[in-house]
């Protein structure tokens, strides 16, 4: 709507960008964002501004702010995967995705927050600190907070974003931009999504390229994409999707963008419902709107049923050892010779080396890279490594079977509960909250599978709650337009932010929909 | 698992008998066993080489393949191992291990991985190496080389190398430690460059045929021009695993030797290990299973300081390449065209002629010897083009220009430490004169005479050396007649000697009218003269 809006010339991109700017200004206490880069975010939105005065816009993305997840490189502007490692590194070049969607005109806002290279399940462990989530502003929680918590101070009731990817969902959920991209190795993605409120993306392994985004897990990092609805993810999917001549894991064919139709009838669907998914710690609450949202399918006439991805409950140790084996490899690199933080002692090589990632990295990427290498050892690696890919691809194969039933989608909750306050989410170390909070996205990364998180309600803290489907490999389009149909059913409120009211001069009009497509 | 059947060398096929150590360097037939109540030791001799591939960009990077650019000036993002970058397989590196493959006869893998290797090091940026660990590109091969007993050419005997496999990997970069100011400098433009490391089985027992294998694939190598196969370029690194053992007895523990740089270096420090290992362990010693560096001015091995202690290197499949897919006429999807996939029957269609192949050819072709042939494609690069460009332009058999070539022109060569292509006689110019010789205008010993002025490279052709120097063939056969004449008026004992039956004396006499014509006059002509001048 906001490119129509463009189009019309109801609102210039500057304009645009000035008013997204002057948000991220006045949420800057989100901590959402690690760098703005106002400068050029306003050179990209005059040169947008010249080409639709003549007319010739470079498609639906031309003039829209978008925000990228700290770990994509982007060229001239600091690159820090919120790690003292990378504090000051800029990188010589974009990310592919971020280059396609310059390239479509889009206006790069700037850089959001996350955990440690993207090591976390809450945005809280970055060196540039947590990530507050949007809604605990919002009227919808505050009326419902208040009144139970009288007590306690309102600043220790903020509630985390979930992540790691919770700058990219902040930064949308509050406005302050009309899409981000955020990585998903874990559901990284996804649950920031769902507890900001936001529609979450995470496409088909290979259909995106990772070029650029500096890897957490190689082989199951896939670039997210948060949106304020489906429609939107759909458009920014076809931006940046396709062959990467740079990424040799990518698709060998050219994706061709699509639009989503509006489903008018599901009742030639299967939808299948994994009762692994049924975890144990899955609130009441979310339990009720996942069968709530069944039940909707099924009222629509589609078929709706249980089915079983029996390994789904080994996914979470399956993965320790496969990102940590993956961490402590990927993190060789950071050793203070090419780039980055290296340390003043220099009595010897190894010595400077080991000071230098003493200092570079948190405890969480620190003890990442320890139980990898021992994972890596000689005498371990069969036992472990070997074992966890075995268990993977038992993981990959129970949807091979799920889907070859004739089911066409899975739809799960994405998250455990809503999202809990900070004092209360560091109560338990990072390891732990990783291990509750990905459980149920993580086996979409396992086996590639495309998933998407849909805001579907607010919970009894108004706070937003989402659910996820689960799609075939490549079936984007069609995960999508279920996604959008129950979108559609489901309608879910608008956040209430006092700071975003502020500043809501007519522009934010246009947004109310939230949608820029 | 660990020994491998023994094949090559039992103590009886090497020449080098290894003996308990009095002599350092004990030649001669094997140790007569029991005599002294032990066994001779055997030595196993394994090899795993690293030949840089020839190609214009790296494995898996864009950047250029260049020696001796200015430092850091061929690096990439992905060389520098900047966060984010990714390796993009190189399609003429994965060419050249499939031609090395084939032309080493191993068995193609159609499906191949590649590795992360990990260990800490300045010139290594991102912590490991990319290599094929667990399923290599070619394996199961051989290289036949022949070496000659003695250092006589006239005997020599052709062995068989098994070749294990060959694995693509990057290379890394180059450290240069500055002591005095006790700093390292790394130099990338070598990181991530093409390697192919063909590993050798241990099938070796001495140095000098751990010497004529490699120099076998070497050239081979430079024959599919896979690698220029250069070694003080570092083209080439060779690493000895050496261990020895009594017969009949599990191979012994085994060091490895690095830092050689040169075929001889690479003979000495094998013989060298050998040696030390043998004393050691006669001296009541053990082996200890290590790295050791070869100190060429020395001659010696020397353990490796940084290099003790095991590695675990902790390998991992890499993760953002696909297996490595190729393909052979029977397997390749339809619509594909050679270009955009890897043809393993297209490139062995199309493999050039190897050593031995060329060899073989020389001798039919040309009629010279075997041994010939080893020393025209052995000592030099373009020495058979060279043999082969005089050949088309002279009259002279092939069997008599081969002399010519190995004799005058390689040793004044390497008198000189000249390469073919430096030569100051051009193979025109050598055809040239081997005609005036083979049209009977000069004499052999006149055309030595001319090719010495030749050496000189004033730019006279040999015709006009030939005229200047009067070294022309005496054609008057009057004149000549005077001379032998002159020659056996001189000389009556001879004379009387020759008539007495004594037919050696005759040469003697050739000799004098040779001298006395300053080397103008044809023997064959001179000898059919005085026979008849004797016989009236």
């Amino acid at each position: 709507q906001v490119s129509v809006a463009l189009k019309e010339g109801q609102v210039t991109p500057t304009q645009l960008c000035q008013r997204c700017l002057a948000l991220i200004r006045s949420t800057k206490f989100l901590n959402a964002y690690i760098t703005v880069a106002e400068e050029t975010a306003l050179k990209q939105a005059e040169e947008s501004e010249k080409r639709y005065r003549r007319g010739q816009p470079l498609g639906v993305l031309d003039g829209i702010p978008v925000s990228v997840k700290d770990n994509f490189n982007t060229a001239g502007i600091e690159t820090t995967c919120a790690s003292n490692m990378l504090k000051g590194y800029i990188s010589p070049y974009n990310a592919t995705v971020v280059q396609k969607l310059l390239d479509q005109g889009a206006v790069l806002l700037g850089k959001t927050n996350l955990d440690e290279f993207a090591m976390g399940s809450g945005s809280t462990d970055g060196v540039f600190g947590p990530v507050r989530n949007p809604w605990s502003y919002s009227r919808q929680y505050k009326e419902k907070s208040v009144s139970k918590s009288h007590s306690e101070d309102e600043e220790s009731n903020w509630v985390i974003t979930g992540g790691s990817s919770g700058g990219s969902a902040a930064a949308v959920s509050s406005f302050t931009c009309f899409a981000a991209l955020g990585s998903d190795t874990g559901g990284s993605t996804r649950n920031p999504a769902a507890h900001c409120g936001v529609v979450g993306l995470k496409p088909t392994y290979g259909l995106i390229s990772r070029h650029g985004l500096i890897p957490l897990v190689n082989s199951m990092d896939v670039p997210g994409i948060l949106t304020r609805c489906v429609d939107d993810a759909a458009v920014v999917l076809g931006s940046i999707a396709g062959h990467d001549p740079k990424d040799s894991t990518t698709i060998q064919d050219n994706f061709m963008p699509f639009e989503l139709p509006d489903l008018t009838d599901v009742s030639k669907l299967s939808i299948g419902i994994p009762k692994e998914y049924h975890a144990p710690g899955l609130s009441s609450e979310i339990l009720a709107l996942w069968s709530k949202a069944a039940d909707l399918f099924k009222d629509a006439g589609a078929k709706v049923i249980e089915v079983s991805l029996p390994h789904t409950r080994y996914s979470i140790v399956c993965y320790h050892v496969l990102c940590t084996a993956e961490v402590a490899s990927n993190m060789a690199r950071f050793d203070g010779l090419e780039y980055g933080h290296r340390s003043d002692m220099n009595e010897s090589t190894e010595s400077m080396y080991a000071a230098t990632r003493r200092e570079g990295f948190n405890d969480v990427v620190r003890g990442r890279i320890l139980s990898g290498n021992y994972f890596l050892l000689k005498q371990n690696y069969e036992n472990y490594f070997i074992k966890a890919q075995k268990v993977r691809r038992l993981i990959a194969n129970d949807f091979v079977k799920v889907f070859r039933s004739g089911v066409d989608i899975l739809l799960t909750p994405t998250t455990l509960s809503d999202a809990v306050p900070y004092m209360e989410f560091i109560k338990e170390d990072n390891r732990t909250r990783s291990t509750q909070d990905d459980i149920l996205t993580q086996a979409a990364n396992m086996a590639g599978l495309p998933a998407v998180s849909v805001p579907t309600a607010l919970s009894e803290k108004g706070l937003p709650v989402g659910l996820q489907f689960i799609g075939r490999s490549f079936q984007e389009k069609q995960l999508l337009t279920i996604a959008k149909w129950f979108e559609k059913q489901v309608k879910f409120p608008m956040i209430q932010l006092e700071e975003v009211k502020r500043l809501d001069h007519g522009v934010f009009q246009h947004q109310k929909s939230a949608s820029f497509s | 698992m660990a020994a491998v059947a023994a094949r090559g060398c039992g103590g009886a096929v090497c020449r080098r008998a290894w003996q308990r150590g009095v002599a350092r360097k004990a030649r001669g037939g094997a140790v007569p066993a029991g005599k002294s109540g032990l066994a001779p030791w055997v030595p196993v001799v394994g090899l795993e080489i690293h030949a840089q591939i020839s190609s214009n960009s790296k494995l898996f990077s864009g950047s250029q393949v260049q020696f001796a650019a200015p430092p850091n000036s061929l690096v990439s993002f992905f060389d520098a191992s900047l966060p984010g970058t990714l390796p993009v397989l190189n399609r003429r590196c994965v060419e050249a291990a499939v031609m090395t493959g084939l032309a080493l006869n191993c068995r193609i893998n159609k499906k191949s991985l590649f590795d992360r290797k990990h260990y800490f090091y300045a010139d290594l940026p991102a912590g490991y190496q990319i290599t094929q660990q667990r399923v290599p590109i070619a394996v199961n091969g051989s290289l036949s080389y022949s070496l000659c007993i003695d250092n006589k050419m006239s005997q020599m005997v052709t062995k068989t190398v098994r070749i294990k496999q060959i694995q693509l990997e990057q290379d890394s970069g180059k450290s240069l430690h500055d002591d005095i100011r006790s700093q390292t400098l790394v130099d990338l433009n070598r990181a991530g460059v093409g390697l192919m490391e063909v590993v050798m089985e241990p099938d070796m027992c001495c140095g000098e045929e751990a010497a004529a294998a490699v120099r076998e694939l070497q050239l081979i190598l430079q024959a599919l021009g896979s690698s220029q196969a250069v070694m003080a370029e570092g083209q080439l690194r060779v690493d000895a695993n050496v261990s020895v053992h009594h017969p009949g007895e599990p191979y012994g523990v085994r060091t490895e030797v690095k830092n050689i740089n040169s075929l001889r270096f690479l003979a000495k420090a094998v013989d060298y290990e050998i040696q030390r290992q043998i004393e050691e362990l006669e001296n009541g010693g053990t082996i200890l299973n290590e790295t050791r560096a070869f100190d060429s001015k020395l001659g010696c091995t020397v353990p490796m300081r940084d290099k003790e202690g095991k590695q675990d290197y902790r390998f991992m499949p890499e993760p953002n390449l696909p297996p490595l897919i190729l393909y052979d006429a029977k397997s390749l999807p339809a619509n594909v065209s050679h270009q955009q996939v890897v043809n393993i029957d297209w490139i062995h269609e199309r493999l050039p002629d190897l050593p031995s192949v060329k060899r073989a050819k020389l001798v039919e072709q040309y009629g010279i010897l075997p041994e010939h042939s080893f020393t025209l494609l052995q000592n030099e690069d373009g020495l058979t083009e060279f043999f082969e460009n005089v050949v088309k332009q002279t009259q002279m058999k092939p069997r008599k220009v081969i002399g010519w070539i190995l004799n005058d022109l390689l040793s004044y060569l390497k008198q000189h430490s000249l390469t073919v292509k430096e030569s100051p006689v051009s193979s025109f110019l050598l055809a040239d004169l081997l005609n005036l010789l083979e049209k009977k205008e000069i004499s052999a010993a006149a055309a030595k005479q001319v090719l010495a002025e030749l050496w000189k490279g004033e730019g006279k052709t040999p015709l006009e050396i030939v005229k200047e120097k009067k070294l022309e063939l005496i054609q008057d056969q009057k004149e000549l007649e005077q001379i032998c004449q002159v020659v056996i008026d001189g000389h009556e004992n001879e004379v009387m000697a020759i008539k007495a039956g004594n037919r050696k004396v005759l040469n003697k006499l050739i000799g004098l009218v040779q001298r006395e014509t300053h080397g103008r006059s044809n023997p064959v002509l001179v000898k059919q003269l005085l026979e008849k001048k004797l016989s009236e």
